[in-house]
């Protein structure tokens, strides 16, 4: 038994228990949260060299998993994440929630398919075994956020499964060129030839319409912002993240020797102009919801803005990147279940009808305020740290114009993000009406409290990331000095 | 560069996923989309299958991932489907009953 | 197989598509398609590749076919003559010279890859160990298990999503709600279920048993199954029930249920996630086969017919 296996067969089996239990099926989340936590700790304490094939068959025939830095660290922040929407959705979808009891139960299963989906991702090396991952968290996902508005998740829906086509021609393009899918195997034998740069370019295409990079973010902020607060958590949290994990093994692990730096150029300025695009999008709402939503449009383009950097110098920027990915999980996560909350003690949806919440519902204000806090990227927490390690390795390479979108970008952030949170403090007398669930603004919390708790545990989760980096091993990143 | 016997159908496959993807810009019904990602979808496969052609058969690797993914693909496909119907049945004010929407705005 | 053959196979295959994704009526649109995916099963037959070839008939266009056909047929019923909207000229060229590019540069990919068999010469010794003879099932249940056991929870996650957009009002209701109503085609579709639904059973069972060795195996035997019920539910001699019945819930579970259980056995009796044990090999896969093929049939067949519709007319359908 190894971590390897159960993080991807136990949640499966949540799945088949939540629908064999129908109704009742909700109440697993109580098990499935602290068994999946204790299972992404035992994953991080593994050996470094953790990996094995499944049922024995080896390469190139069988699949690889493997817990390296990247999959421990995403591994960890989506149980985190997880384990505590879905506490958090126990209240959402509870039959006393008033909503239909189709939505209330088809939540669970696609939750745990989610969750599933997600570590089979983050631990696999196979290429092919990936789109099955992918395609178990963007049906999840398309399920999830059918649960909120039907015309954007059909929208979500069309979108994603282009982007699966033009991965999985990528990937049967691989597989007749080399005879492998594996990204180990690929990172040994892979040349420049058409088919290979053809296959590179029509995943990366795919896969940025999965992580919704702009220009292909379209289908994002009416999806995220129309579904359930714990689906939206998810989307944001997880679902963008997965695509993202891709597209690092593809360009810095399996074809680390071919990534031409003009090409990786090209996503750093898609990066960068996601970052303006969004803020600005942001700062333009008018529904709380929506502005989180294009809030996570500008911080996936903060992603990007590190490709460049990793490219040039890996040592230095990986692990920015990796936490800004982890801490914009967990902020994210806290931020979509605090605004739920807070939308359904406002009189509408609209930030104006936020006034004088802060008095009814402080608690869930804080969350929401600690997650702004992480995601502006001020000190102390894991957004600062992962933007302080992006700007220190960005002012190193002398890359001046990704320093200034890094801190722009958190400047933006603030604008839009404070602007909530002011219209909460203010107003004696609003109309919110206090919820009679004070224990809901927990899960929130605790996610903001973790995301802060990151900026903290900054070298210690430099150095879990590298645990097994493609550029620590021996030959470093190809080619780019 | 030599065409071989599976070249035919692998360059009929290419043919196909670039139809598709034509059909699915310019058609705007998303039935006509689905359709549209579907002949993608089976293009891709066919690609597959053509460039592991041999004189002694198919490649049996190629015929698993082609079997996985015509099954995703029907998945995929039907719960469009229902969607797209789901959809016309309830108008355009479908977040009324399955938003979290409590009050009007 | 003669090449010319293969290039008028190729030269159908493109009409049969170019027509169903641009012929203006949309179940003109969708009875090409099935075309097409018959054409396919023919390509695929030619390459030597019947277990794709029977799953790209059954599943690929039987499947999708009818569940397209009859989201169709609803759409009518709800007034909408799926009628295309012209998008504007500029857009269209647009969009023309893109996919030409594409294309024109797929095509010149493809060419510099030489075709060729690549893993078989790994598969086949690997064989023996399992006491099969079908490489695909090989590579399907044993070496990429985990794709498979994966992909059975895709296609369960798809029918959940689907259902869990049904409102309370239809909830009741079983899926079937386009029952043919014309007396001489429910005759024809009784008929043809009473002689079907055996023999698809029988089929279903012996695609199964000879899939170890032969073509044939879980995913083409569940689309024949689906296909029976599919015809019997229509022809209303069969009514599917519920996806949240006791029935349709052991149906759907007993395949991903047993796979999942197998493969952590495989784990707790000291060996691998999805390994194993020697000698049992051949058992296994038969019984995951075929606790699969019924969860397949199952999915597959709920799958195409959809949903509960919340519609009136369909309850007085329903209750005849």
């Amino acid at each position: 038994m190894s971590p390897l296996d159960l993080l991807v067969a136990t949640p499966l089996g949540f799945m088949l228990a939540a629908l064999a239990f129908g109704g009742q099926g909700r109440w697993l989340i109580l098990v499935a949260s602290p068994l999946m936590m204790s299972l992404a700790v035992w994953l991080v304490f593994l050996p470094p060299d953790a990996a094995h094939v499944v049922g024995g068959w080896d390469l190139p025939l069988g699949i690889l998993l493997r817990g390296d830095g990247v999959a421990r660290v995403f591994v960890l922040g989506a149980a985190l994440c997880a384990a505590l929407v879905g506490l958090q959705a126990l209240y959402e979808f509870s039959p006393q929630s008033g909503g239909p009891s189709a939505r209330n139960r088809g939540f669970w299963p696609l939750f745990y398919l989610m969750w599933a989906g997600a570590n089979a991702g983050f631990l696999t090396t196979d290429l092919f075994n990936l789109y099955v991952a992918l395609e178990m968290v963007s049906l999840a996902g398309v399920g999830l956020s059918a649960l909120g508005s039907l015309q954007a998740a059909l929208r979500y829906f069309l979108f994603a499964l282009m982007g699966s086509l033009a991965y999985l021609l990528g990937v049967a393009l691989l597989f007749a060129n080399y005879g492998t899918v594996d990204i180990t195997l690929l990172a040994r034998t892979a040349e420049a030839d058409a088919a290979t740069l053809m296959a590179l370019a029509v995943m990366t295409g795919g896969l940025l319409v999965k992580s919704a990079l702009f220009p292909l973010h379209g289908w994002l902020p009416p999806a995220h912002a129309a579904a359930p607060a714990p689906a939206s958590a998810l989307l944001s949290a997880i679902v963008v993240k997965l695509g993202f994990v891709i597209l690092m093994r593809l360009w810095f692990e399996a074809f680390a020797t071919l990534a031409a730096p003009i090409a990786v150029g090209l996503l750093g300025a898609l990066g960068a102009a996601a970052v303006i695009y969004g803020s600005i999008q942001a700062m333009r709402q008018r529904q709380l919801k929506a502005l989180v939503a294009y809030s996570t449009v500008a911080q996936v383009g903060y992603l990007f803005v590190a490709f460049p950097l990793v490219a040039a110098a890996p040592s230095a920027a990986w692990s920015g990147m990796t936490l800004h990915a982890v801490a914009h999980m967990l902020a994210k996560a806290a931020m979509f279940l605090a605004a739920g909350l807070m939308l359904k003690a406002a009189p509408g949806r609209d930030i104006a009808d936020l006034v004088g919440l802060a008095r009814v519902m402080p608690v869930t204000v804080t969350a929401f305020a600690l997650a702004a806090i992480s995601l502006m990227g001020l000190p102390p927490s894991g957004g600062f740290a992962a933007k302080f390690m992006l700007l220190d390795a960005a002012l190193d390479q002398g890359a001046y114009i990704y320093a200034a979108v890094l801190l722009g970008g958190g400047l933006m952030a603030a604008v839009y993000l404070f602007r909530p949170i002011a219209v909460a403090f203010s107003g004696a007398h609003g109309r919110a009406v206090a919820l009679k669930a004070p224990l809901a603004a927990v899960a929130p919390l605790a996610l903001a409290m973790c995301a802060i708790a990151l900026g903290f545990f900054g070298v210690a989760f430099a150095e879990l990331a590298a645990i097994g980096a493609p550029w620590a091993q021996g030959d470093a990143i190809g080619g780019v000095p | 560069m030599l065409v071989e016997g599976g070249h035919v159908f692998a360059v009929t496959g290419a043919v196909l996923a670039g139809l598709g993807f034509y059909s699915f810009l310019v058609k705007r019904h998303p039935i006509r989309q689905l359709l549209a990602a579907n002949v993608v979808g089976a293009g891709v496969f066919l690609m597959l299958g053509g460039l592991g052609r041999s004189p002694g058969g198919a490649d049996p690797f190629a015929q698993a991932l082609v079997i996985t993914g015509i099954v995703i693909a029907v998945a995929l496909s039907a719960l469009g489907a229902a969607m797209v119907v789901r959809l016309a049945a309830c108008g355009d004010k479908d977040e009324a009953p399955l938003g979290e929407k409590r009050e009007g705005p | 197989m003669s090449a010319a053959f293969d290039i008028l196979l190729c030269l159908m295959i493109l009409a049969t598509a170019g027509i169903a994704l641009f012929v203006r009526g949309a179940f003109a649109a969708i009875a090409f398609f099935i075309a097409f995916g018959n054409l396919l099963g023919l390509a695929w037959l030619a390459l030597g590749a019947v277990n794709v070839a029977l799953a790209e008939i059954a599943v690929g266009a039987g499947v999708t076919g009818v569940a397209l056909i009859l989201a169709c047929s609803r759409l009518f019923e709800l007034g909408d003559n799926l009628a295309d909207v012209r998008t504007p000229l500029a857009s269209r060229l647009g969009s023309a010279a893109l996919c030409l590019g594409f294309t024109v540069m797929l095509a010149g990919v493809v060419l510099t890859i030489p075709p060729g068999d690549r893993l078989s010469k790994v598969v086949a010794p690997l064989l023996p160990g399992l006491g099969i003879e079908n490489p695909v099932t090989g590579v399907l249940l044993a070496f990429r298990g985990y794709d498979t056991l994966l992909e059975t929870f895709v296609l369960l996650g798809a029918l959940v999503a689907a259902w869990s957009l049904t409102p309370d009002a239809s909830r009741r209701l079983p899926p079937t709600t386009m029952v043919m109503t014309d007396p001489t085609s429910r005759i024809v579709a009784e008929a043809f279920t009473r002689l079907l639904a055996p023999a698809a059973l029988i089929i279903a069972a012996y695609l199964v048993w000879v899939g170890s060795d032969l073509p044939g195996g879980a995913f083409q035997a569940g689309a024949v199954l689906a296909g029976a019920l599919v015809v019997a539910t229509l022809g209303g001699v069969v009514v599917l029930p519920r996806l949240d019945s006791l029935a349709a819930r052991i149906a759907l579970m007993v395949g991903p249920l047993t796979f999942l259980a197998i493969g952590l056995a495989g784990a707790a009796l000291g060996g691998r996630f999805l390994a194993y044990p020697d000698g049992l090999e051949k058992t296994l896969i038969v019984t995951i086969e075929y606790a699969l093929a019924i969860s397949i049939a199952a999915g597959l067949a709920l799958l195409a017919i959809g949903p509960p519709q919340p519609m009136p007319n369909n309850a007085r359908a329903d209750a005849r």
